[in-house]
């Protein structure tokens, strides 16, 4: 039997059972397609870990009122962002009620959250395979040229015209076929998460929250000891949410270990009271991708698509980090490209471009561009270190009244800034560059 | 609570039959893997013994952050067979 005529098993393989690929196989499910999606946990979401927050607008296009129904922890309805020294903090606290309604930002547990998406696909009439590992792909030489047509897992094969790599951050599959290099270190990261369990009632007094809304903080400074990356701290249903994310060339320069950094932050004297009496229920971490649009290579290849975090799809500006709302963006915009590419009976490289022209037409890469040059203003140091250190001596100042003559404040502040070893040059620069890049 | 305590709250089937981690001893000492798989890895997975870098693969949290600080060849990590390793109560 020739290669060329082998039946597909499936119009389309999904190997990756979390957003991006059960969004993707549900959208193509309901066009009418044979879909099935492999995942290697035993069940979607077992492998899969996030800080926790998800925005949440895109998803309630695909799955309308899926904050009602799907098992979400809580609506964030409080922002705050914490420059943090070894013994002070200093926060922008904003809490926004506009923000409860229509959804906006929600907390979410995965090992909960993604078996309800895999169960909207298998509604939809996808095939879910779990417990199974993809090893590689099955490729063909064709006139066109190289031709992704299957997977193999263990001695099994199963042929597709599609294959859809969301298969997250390390993405083997793309990998495989030399899609997409290896990352630079200082475009990725780790995280290191604890969920640490309290009780409702204790949570909504702590953070100042009612009934199912929530907060979510986001630190920077000591939290990591300097190391570039941030700390969060969601407040899930009854438990938080609470890790660091360290980039990882600065990880290796400081001579520190992610686990001596997440251990200070743990026990840091502004985050303690927040996680007094609560238990450590589960640790994890989970490499992320940094680089924003640097990071969106090659997407699409002959027979093949990645999505999600496969495709480096990640956002950091500083104040809000997004990862799972650009999956299922991606997501919409594979199944739409596929779709087009089957029934033009074109699924080459060029047929699949389709899924690229919507995705560059979608806001996934809209924002991606806005944010282009955020990775590089965040690689500056100063965020890390010396402007909590001059924000927190500037408020001492203000508030510790020491018997010695007051000043106005303008002479605070510049005593302050003299003090620290923060530049005018450096604020110029940071600031001018901050203003261009979040 | 230490890293090993906190690893024992989570599920992991373990898959005794097979490791998913393969260190070279030698490219892991020439172009400093060692230290830097050490460092980056939260789970605490590799340690040195008598010189030698050693890998306890029960531990691994499956994330691939010490593949991304190797060296070409240093390090052999992929995913465990389907339905070993972590498995995510909360995630």
């Amino acid at each position: 039997m020739s290669s060329a005529a082998a039946e597909p098993d499936f119009d389309v393989i999904v190997v990756g059972g979390g957003p991006a690929g059960s969004v993707t196989a549900y959208l193509l499910a309901q066009q009418g397609l044979s879909v099935v999606l492999i995942e290697r946990g035993e069940a979607p979401g077992a492998k899969n870990l996030s800080g926790g927050v998800l925005y949440g607008r895109v998803l309630d296009e695909v799955f309308p009122g899926f904050a009602q129904s799907a098992p979400v922890e809580r609506r964030i309805t409080r922002h705050v962002t914490t420059f943090l020294t070894g013994d002070s903090s200093v926060s922008l606290d904003y809490a926004g009620g506009p923000l409860a309604e229509p959804v906006n930002a929600v907390t979410v547990l995965r090992a909960r959250f993604d078996p309800w998406l895999a169960e909207r696909a298998e509604e939809a009439g996808v095939f879910l395979m779990p417990g199974v590992r993809v090893d590689s792909l099955l490729r063909e030489d064709t006139p066109a040229g190289p031709q992704v047509v299957g997977v193999r897992a263990g001695d099994d094969e199963l042929r597709a015209r599609v294959v859809v790599a969301a298969d997250g951050v390390n993405s083997f599959l793309a990998r495989s076929i030399g899609l997409r290099p290896q990352p630079p270190t200082h475009h990725l990261a780790v995280g290191v998460k604890a969920v640490v369990s309290l009780p409702r009632t204790v949570i909504e007094d702590r953070f100042a929250v009612s009934g199912d809304q929530g907060a979510a903080h986001a630190i920077v400074g000591d939290c990591t000891l300097g190391i570039g990356g941030g700390g969060f701290l969601y407040t899930n249903t009854e438990s938080l949410s609470v890790g660091v994310v360290l980039r990882l060339d600065d990880l290796v320069k400081h001579g520190r270990t992610a686990a001596e950094v997440f251990e200070h932050y743990l026990s840091h004297p502004v985050l303690e009271p927040y996680l007094r009496g609560g238990e450590i229920v589960e640790y994890g971490s989970h490499l992320v991708a940094e680089g924003g649009l640097e990071m969106l290579g090659q997407i699409v290849t002959g027979g093949m698509v990645v999505v999600g975090e496969a495709a480096g799809l990640t956002i950091n500006s500083g104040l809000t980090v997004r990862g799972m709302d650009l999956a299922i963006g991606s997501a919409v915009a594979a199944a739409k490209g596929i779709g087009e590419a089957i029934a033009a009976q074109d699924v080459t490289a060029t047929g699949l471009a389709a899924y690229r022209r919507h995705l560059d037409e979608s806001f996934v890469v809209k924002d991606l561009r806005t944010y282009a040059r955020a990775p590089k203003f965040l690689e500056r140091p100063r965020m890390y270190g010396a402007y909590g250190e001059l924000a927190a001596g500037l408020f001492r100042d203000v508030f510790r009244l020491d018997g010695s003559p007051r000043k106005h404040l303008a002479a605070v502040a510049r005593d302050s800034f003299r003090r620290s070893a923060v530049s005018v040059r450096d604020l110029v620069s940071d600031g001018w560059a901050g203003v261009r890049a979040l | 609570m230490s890293v090993p305590e906190r690893l024992a709250k989570n599920r992991v089937v373990l898959d005794e039959e097979e490791s998913h981690i393969e260190i070279d001893q030698e490219l892991c000492r020439t172009t400093g893997t060692g230290a830097r798989i050490i460092a980056v890895c939260p789970a605490g997975v590799y340690s040195e013994q008598d010189g030698r870098i050693v890998a306890d693969h029960a531990a691994c949290l499956e994330c691939g952050t010490c593949l991304a600080v190797a060296a070409p060849g240093a390090l052999r990590w992929h995913y465990p067979r389907g339905g070993f390793g972590v498995s995510f109560r909360e995630g």
